[in-house]
This record gives structure tokens, C-alpha cells and sequence, in this order.
């Protein structure tokens, strides 16, 4: 044990003799951290499971998901149906299954949409200061003025309710906190040696952007992205709750505990089953999110 | 004396500074609910004059609401009617929208200040034990408990304990402030049920407004909880890596007195401003406890203003909310400068 503990010293205590060298070591150090912690792990684990189960939907499902069978309506779980069925008969199990790539979905969207709209106002507001930076600020300082739920109620309220402008309503909602966080990263970098002697070299002001100080915004980036999933699964959660995410009959899981709320005292199963998997969806994002810290964040070391 | 006056020619300038900082936020903020406003698909005076009013009265209401005006002239008028404290009339009840918030919102207060006291009396603690347990059994299980507090869709939750505490064991009360035949029996004072019915000695409704309270104060609670037994945790983390807690150790001082004597002593003015903020997050938690529970405040009349489109009495619920997220912020500011001796 002792000896390769050693050897892996050694190694990696060598001078990388390349870029390409360097980025594997790395990404291997990163990954044995990442490894080492069981509750990320855990977090890992599920989200796999939620991709998978998004992409072999019809295969794992017993049923169609949409499809009303008024004979079976209400029926408390059993062998046939897993986790009983809804007052109109449609398998509960399978919605949730259906259900996941509604998440997938959302998350996805409004994460590409924020990631980079977030890094690019905090970056250009870090590196180029004054002004711009002021009026950047006073922008994100309005949004950030408001709980999320609140402004995206607001939102979806001027776009009228829907799956597509529930995702606009979360988007515009959750990039200022990504944008705050890329420019404090900037202001450190930005009066930086290794900038200084860039500049030296003569490269302009949009390859300083995106060669050498994006690169290094990314980590702190994805890691706060990775935070920010279980928070936009659970406004979405709640703007589907709430009738004004998407419309029934799409099988996402917080609209189905709204439907499944008039029947919840004789009929359980059709609230706590879709509630667990959102509860289960968001709580591996949030491992997985502190676990990236931990792993990628040299500050914990 | 003599270099006492610079200094505070600096924080007047510094307060200075920060009052633009605030009016200028303030006014983002209204900018942006009239922008919303004005985007809105509902149409506003047909939710006046109904489907079925002719040309005329159409016209007639749409000039009455001023929006044949040109976009900046509304801007001007929305301003300074805000500025004297004029949210506009709610659609469906022709009534004042500032008024109906103002009658509205000691409940969610009510709702929110116990919910406070839950989490900060259970949050504290917890932060506390699982610093002193650092990377042990302790520190997992709560940092676990707390990440769930965070991941738990709060709705669900709720509904489950009034699935589990009123529906199955009875424990406590089901929707809404009180018991139906207890409902209006108590005159508002104050909008706070439990301080009007404890004023005019009603026992009875004070007994049942507390059995309705206690299950979404605890469940709001929870989530306030999970966020300050986490920032707890990490704050107590930088203050226990210190010297002067090993040389009270060194001292002989027992370790409790090391935690909370010395270490939790340190954190307070942390504390008091993460308190502020949690309060202000509740109001998230309150929009969606409050349509869970039928509790008939802030978070409910906004919710059922927007099922109804009803506009100006949303925007106004948004306004209001980003004020009392503003000024939660400043409080919590003003709490560090305060008593945090290093800021001065």
C-alpha cells in the first residue's frame, strides 16, 4: 500500500512534460478526490441513475404515461401498478419515469442559458471596471433584490403559464448570482502577473478574455451551476405546483403533487411519490455540488 | 477630537454612497415591475368591463386607466403614485391593493416569526455540534440533515405533515389560522391571532390559532434550519482553527466552555445578519406553505391574485417583496457595522 502511495507521489510530483500531461494529471487528482468522498458519490450515482432512466423512458415504463384508464382510476400501489395511479387511472410509476426527462429538461435548458450569459457579464464586468461595471451591478443587484420564487411568479405572470416560459421565468431569475460570482473571480485575476505579461506579448483584450481568465472562472462556475440545478428543479417543482409551470397532461412531478393534492387524504401515494423523487433529484445535485467544492475548489486544501 | 471629524466625513459620504446605492435599486426595482406590467397578456380592462361591454365602454375604461397615454407619461404617473404609497386598485375587489397587502400580511408575519424562532432555537445548535464533530459521524449526519432540509420541495413537505400530524395522528390543526366556529370571533388588533386572542382573554381560539400554527411554523422552520445550521457549521469551522482556541484549550477551559464561551461568542454578529437574510428568504417558503395550508396571508393573496390575473395586486406583492428583501438587507448590514468592532 505504502509503495504505490509512493509511486503515485512520485509521479505526480514530477513535472508535467506537456499541456496535455498536465490537464490529465489534473483531472486524475480531481477524480480521486471526487471518489473519495462517499456522499458525492451518492450524488453521482443518482443523477447517472436520472439520466439513464430519462433516456430508457419507454422501456422502464409499464404503461403510456398520458393515457387515462378511468376503470383503474385511484388505485393504491400493488404488483400491477407500483406506485398506485391518479384519478384518472394513469400509472403513477411511469410518470415519474416520464417525468424525469421534464426535469432533464428544464435543468438543462436553463443551465446553458445562464452559464454562459452569467459568465459573460461577470467577466466583462470584472475586467473592464468602472462604468460598465456600475451599471452590470446595479442590474444584478435589482434581480438579486428578489427571492427567486417571487420573480419568476412575476415573470410567468407576464409570459402566461407554460413549460417553455416557466424555463425563461427560472433563467432570467438565476444568472445574476453566476455573473456576481465571475466577476469577483476576474477582479483577483485581473491585475494578475501572469495577465500583465499576456498583455506584454500583445494580446488583445478579447483573447485575454476568453484564453486566460474564462479558463479560470470555470471551476467556481460549474460548481455554483451545479448548486443552482437543485434550486431550479425545486422552482420549477413549485411554479408546476403553483398551476403556472407545465400544463397538465405532461407528467411533471410538481404539478402532479398539485393534481394529486384534492385526493391527497384518501389517496397518498399519488402526492408522496412524486414529491420523493424530486426531494431525491435535488439532494444529489446538492452532494454532487459540495462534493465539486471540495474536489476542485484549491482553496479547501 | 481633531481626527475624530474626518472620519466621520467619511461615513457620511459612505452613507451617502449607499443611500444612491439603495434609491437606485428601489428604482430598478419599480422599473421592472412596470415593465412586467405592461407585458402582461391579460388584457386589464377586460378583466374590468367583462366580455361583453361594447366599443364604448371599452374605450371609456381604457382612457380611465390611462393607457392611451404614451409608455414614459404611464411610467411618470406608475412613480409617483408609488411614491404616495398607491399600488393601484386589486381588479377583482375594486378595493386599494397597499390596503389589501396591509391587511394580509400580519398573518404571513405571524407565520414567519415563529418559523424564525424554530429555526434559529434548532439551526445553532446543530451548527455548533457538528463543528465541535468535525469529520465525524455527528458532522455527516447533520450536514446530510441539513442538505436535505435544503432539497425537500417545501409544498410536499408540508402536505405530508398534514397528511401524517392532522390527518393520521390528529396531533395538530389542519388548514387555515383557526377552527372554523372560532373564525372572526376575535376582533383584529394587531392581524396577529395569537397576541389578539391572548388580549381579549379568548383561551379557546388562542388554543386552536396555535395548534393550526405550529406545523407550517415548524415546516418553514426546517428550511430556514437547514440554512443556518450550515452557515453555523462553517463560521464556527474558521473561529475554531484559530489560536486563541488552543490556548484556551491549553488553558484547561472545558471544551463546552471553549464552543460557546469563546468560539459561538465570536460568531454572533455572523449570526444576527444570517438570521435577516433567512427571514427574508421565508417568504419564498411562505408563498408555497401558505397555498398548502390555506393560510390566508401574503403568500396566498399572491398566489391567488395571479391564478386570477388580477395585475396591479401582483406587482405589488412584488414590489413589496423586493422592499422587505431590501430592507432585511440593510438591517443586516447596519447589525455588522454595529457591533462588529473590525468595520469601524
Amino acid at each position: 500500500m505504502s509503495e504505490t502511495t509512493m509511486a503515485s507521489i512520485t509521479k505526480t510530483a514530477a513535472a508535467p512534460n506537456s499541456r496535455y500531461h498536465a490537464t490529465m494529471e489534473n483531472a486524475k487528482r480531481t477524480a480521486r478526490r471526487i471518489l473519495a468522498n462517499p456522499l458525492t458519490m451518492g450524488g453521482i450515482i443518482v443523477v447517472c441513475c436520472l439520466i439513464l432512466i430519462a433516456i430508457f423512458a419507454p422501456w422502464l415504463s409499464h404503461y403510456e404515461p398520458t393515457v387515462q384508464d378511468l376503470t383503474n382510476a385511484m388505485k393504491a400501489p400493488s404488483g400491477d401498478h407500483w406506485f398506485g395511479t391518479d384519478e384518472y387511472g394513469r400509472d403513477i410509476y411511469s410518470r415519474i419515469i416520464w417525468g424525469s426527462r421534464v426535469t432533464l429538461y428544464v435543468v438543462f435548458l436553463v443551465t446553458v442559458i445562464i452559464g454562459p450569459v452569467g459568465l459573460a457579464v461577470g467577466v466583462i464586468s470584472g475586467y473592464f471596471g468602472g462604468i460598465v461595471d456600475t451599471i452590470f451591478m446595479r442590474i444584478t443587484d435589482i434581480f438579486i433584490s428578489f427571492p427567486s420564487l417571487v420573480l419568476a411568479l412575476a415573470f410567468v405572470a407576464a409570459l402566461g403559464p407554460g413549460l417553455d416560459h416557466a424555463i425563461i421565468a427560472i433563467a432570467l431569475t438565476a444568472w445574476p448570482p453566476i455573473a456576481r460570482l465571475a466577476r469577483a473571480e476576474t477582479m483577483t485575476l485581473r491585475n494578475a502577473d501572469y495577465i500583465t505579461a499576456v498583455k506584454l506579448t500583445g494580446a488583445s483584450t478579447p483573447r485575454i478574455i476568453i484564453r486566460h481568465i474564462v479558463p479560470m472562472c470555470l471551476s467556481s462556475v460549474i460548481i455554483r451551476l451545479t448548486f443552482n440545478m437543485a434550486g431550479i428543479i425545486l422552482t420549477a417543482a413549485g411554479l408546476g405546483f403553483l398551476g403556472l409551470g407545465a400544463q397538465p397532461p405532461i407528467p411533471e412531478w410538481g404539478a402532479m403533487i398539485s393534481s394529486g393534492r384534492r385526493y391527497m387524504l384518501e389517496c397518498w401515494w399519488m402526492v408522496a411519490f412524486p414529491g420523493m423523487a424530486i426531494m431525491m433529484v435535488s439532494l444529489a445535485f446538492n452532494l454532487l455540488g459540495d462534493g465539486l467544492r471540495d474536489a476542485l475548489d484549491p482553496r479547501g486544501e | 477630537m481633531v481626527n475624530a471629524i474626518p472620519l466621520r466625513m467619511d461615513n457620511l459620504a459612505a452613507v451617502g454612497r449607499k443611500l444612491a446605492t439603495i434609491a437606485i435599486t428601489l428604482l430598478g426595482l419599480l422599473t421592472l415591475t412596470f415593465l412586467i406590467g405592461r407585458v402582461m397578456p391579460v388584457d386589464p380592462v377586460l378583466s374590468i368591463v367583462g366580455p361583453d361591454a361594447d366599443h364604448e365602454t371599452y374605450m371609456q375604461v381604457y382612457k380611465q386607466l390611462g393607457l392611451d397615454l404614451p409608455i414614459w407619461k404611464q411610467y411618470i404617473i406608475y412613480v409617483n403614485d408609488l411614491l404616495h404609497l398607491d399600488l393601484g386598485r386589486a381588479a377583482m375587489t375594486g378595493q386599494p391593493v397597499a390596503e389589501e397587502i396591509a391587511r394580509v400580511l400580519p398573518a404571513t408575519v405571524e407565520l414567519g416569526t415563529f418559523a424564525i424562532i424554530i429555526g434559529t432555537g434548532c439551526g445553532i445548535p446543530l451548527g455548533v455540534y457538528a463543528a465541535s464533530q468535525r469529520g465525524r459521524m455527528g458532522d455527516y449526519i447533520v450536514r446530510v440533515m441539513s442538505l436535505t432540509g435544503y432539497s425537500v420541495p417545501i409544498f410536499w413537505f408540508g402536505m405530508m405533515g398534514l397528511l401524517i400530524f392532522y390527518a393520521w395522528l390528529g396531533w395538530v390543526g389542519g388548514a387555515g389560522r383557526v377552527d372554523l366556529y372560532f373564525d372572526g370571533l376575535v376582533e383584529p388588533k394587531t392581524g396577529l391571532l395569537l397576541l389578539d386572542s391572548a388580549m381579549a382573554g379568548e383561551w379557546e381560539v388562542f388554543r386552536s390559532a396555535l395548534s393550526h400554527l405550529i406545523l407550517p411554523a415548524c415546516i418553514l422552520g426546517m428550511h430556514s434550519m437547514a440554512y443556518i445550521s450550515r452557515m453555523t457549521r462553517s463560521f464556527m469551522l474558521a473561529q475554531l482553527s484559530q489560536e486563541y482556541i488552543i490556548t484556551a484549550r491549553v488553558k484547561g477551559l472545558s471544551s463546552r466552555a471553549v464552543l460557546w464561551g469563546h468560539a459561538f461568542m465570536n460568531i454572533r454578529v455572523q449570526l444576527l445578519t444570517i438570521v435577516a437574510l433567512a427571514y427574508g428568504t421565508m417568504l419564498e417558503g411562505a408563498v408555497l406553505i401558505e397555498t398548502v395550508f390555506a393560510w390566508p396571508g401574503f403568500g396566498q393573496y399572491l398566489t391567488h391574485s395571479l391564478l386570477r390575473g388580477d395585475m396591479n395586486a401582483v406587482m405589488g406583492c412584488v414590489l413589496i417583496v423586493g422592499m422587505i428583501f431590501i430592507t432585511l438587507n440593510l438591517i443586516a448590514d447596519a447589525l455588522y457595522k454595529v457591533f462588529d468592532p473590525r468595520t469601524r
